[in-house]
């Protein structure tokens, strides 16, 4: 190989954090000089994120009005406790009365979309502020990044992501499921399997457009010609790929809507409205 | 359709200095590096201003613009109100020399620490031969004309001097990346970016891609792809496992 010079070095000055200009930098007291509206993104990022975080935790917790025969929340799929309203899934064990079925199989997504690349920056920034925008100054004195426990943890995201497919698998059977009327008889169709069609195709776009997906299929290869037929998924999956922030909300709000719905008709608030 | 605008532009060298007001005539189709020149020539005959092709191509005119890091030479003043101040700092991750101008050696000096290109032996008839689709990733980060503004924004080393120690920086990690994915290359630099070029501390929050004039995807097609290859090798049992048994060849 060839020689290197010495790591570790590059012109430091002895660094204190944010608080003043490191010496023989420009002296520039602003914490910025943009003059547009760069707080405006992280904003809008903490706000629709509270509100779904809130409003999940709240039917995550609630262990009620999740099921309507023939849809099921998606935020109880799969049901696995024999507290269970429905009998979509092998009731598998018994857990305390006051902990809701949502909280066993939560994790999954929540540490799958905890871990994404894409949310990782969109916390980071609005939540986190480091930094709140591009040449923005970020409020902290240290920062050590993704080098450290727990956020080393990050790089479990693969994990996560083969986790999330088997729920993908489990929430398009639950709008399969939903082709079947409130007897159990085939060829019915509402706007709930709409719904529940329509989630299942969000999460799938967003699980395949993961960059984890995209190194799995493809991206780990030097040699893309001697593996053509992987090549042509890393295509498949780098063109999604260029999406994932859109899939990412996209399917957030779209799981929540599939389990408002669900709500709505569990509660009698509205009808399935009904196409066949 | 020629204006005048009011320019503030910071004056001074490492010693202290401030933002200067300037009004300064703007003709039509100007860019910013224009008008800076303009300034040199009428007002300011002392001010620093590194430049060279004006064509967006020698990355030497990097600045902040209203707070952002641009290429004074491919901003153009259409962009602002004629009533707009427009502020011009030099890049602020970097010591300054004097007004405009910064000293950007701690990117040389990065450089000079990257493991460079190991080509596996010739074949027989003595050419490296590689296909073009094996070699489509790593041109993307060919493109890079160092002009340093992914460094210059990258919050690591901007608001922690103390990182520029055990962080390369954006630019030099799809450097890293670039020669990893190159299918010549029979160099392992996985473990290498993680503890000496800091990969670790970056916390993709895209910065770096926000800001490249050249329009190269450093997250998503280079800093991203090398945090996976780490986990292959660091972080991943199953895939560490794989390569233990020979099952998984690197190619």
């Amino acid at each position: 190989m060839t020689a290197t010079a010495p790591r570790r070095t590059g012109a430091v000055t002895p660094g204190r954090g944010t608080s003043e200009t490191p010496p023989r930098r420009a002296a520039i007291a602003a914490r910025t000089l943009r003059t547009d509206r760069w707080w405006l993104q992280p904003l809008v990022t903490v706000v629709v994120l509270v509100l779904f975080i809130v409003y999940s935790s709240v039917r995550a917790f609630q262990n009620a009005h999740y099921f309507a025969e023939p849809y099921i929340s998606p935020f109880y799929s799969p049901c696995l406790t024999t507290d269970c309203e429905g009998d979509t899934f092998p009731e598998l064990f018994t857990g305390p009365s006051w902990i809701s079925p949502a909280i066993y199989i939560l994790v999954v997504p929540l540490g799958f979309r905890l871990t994404c690349y894409y949310y990782r920056k969109a916390y980071y920034r609005s939540f986190w502020q480091s930094p709140p925008a591009c040449a923005v100054a970020e409020p902290h004195r240290r920062y050590t990044g993704e080098t450290r426990l727990p956020l080393l943890g990050q790089n479990l995201h693969r994990y996560f992501f083969y986790a999330g497919l088997v729920f993908n698998v489990i929430l398009t059977y639950d709008a399969v499921l939903a082709f079947r009327d409130e007897t159990g008889e085939w060829g019915h169709m509402g706007l709930g399997t709409l719904v529940l069609l329509a989630n299942a195709a969000l999460l799938w776009l967003y699980s395949l457009s993961c960059h984890s997906c995209r190194h799995i299929v493809g991206g780990r290869l030097n040699s893309f010609s001697r593996h053509p037929l992987r090549y042509r998924f890393w295509t498949v999956v780098s063109k999604l790929n260029a999406n994932h922030m859109k899939f990412a909300w996209v399917s957030l709000v779209g799981v929540a809507f599939a389990d408002f719905y669900v709500l709505l008709l569990a509660t009698d608030t509205i009808s399935d409205l009904r196409f066949f | 359709m020629t204006y005048d605008a009011t320019f503030r532009v910071w004056r001074g060298d490492a010693g202290g200095g401030d933002l200067q007001t300037f009004t300064v005539e703007v003709n039509e189709g100007e860019v910013v590096l224009d008008v800076i020149h303009r300034l040199q020539s009428t007002q300011a005959g002392d001010l620093a201003v590194r430049w060279n092709c004006k064509a967006g191509k020698c990355g030497s005119c990097s600045a902040e613009i209203n707070g952002r890091p641009r290429l004074m030479c491919m901003t153009r003043m259409s962009t602002f109100g004629e009533a707009e101040t427009v502020t011009v700092t030099p890049l602020r991750t970097f010591p300054v020399v004097r007004d405009l101008v910064t000293d950007v050696s701690y990117n040389y000096e990065k450089a000079a620490q990257i493991p460079a290109f190991t080509p596996r032996p010739r074949e027989a008839d003595g050419s490296h031969r590689m296909q073009q689709v094996d070699v489509e990733r790593s041109q993307e980060f060919r493109k890079c004309i160092e002009c340093f503004l992914c460094q210059d924004t990258c919050h690591v080393i901007r608001d922690h001097e103390e990182n520029k120690a055990v962080f390369a920086g954006p630019r030099f990690l799809i450097r890293l990346a670039e020669l990893d994915m190159h299918p010549l290359d029979v160099v392992d630099r996985r473990h290498e970016a993680q503890d000496e070029f800091g990969l670790g501390y970056c916390n993709i929050t895209k910065c770096c891609s926000e800001v490249c004039p050249e329009g190269i995807h450093l997250t998503d097609n280079g800093i991203i792809p090398l945090k996976e290859r780490v986990v292959d090798r660091r972080y991943d049992p199953l895939t560490w496992l794989g390569s233990k048994i020979r099952r998984r060849p690197r190619d």
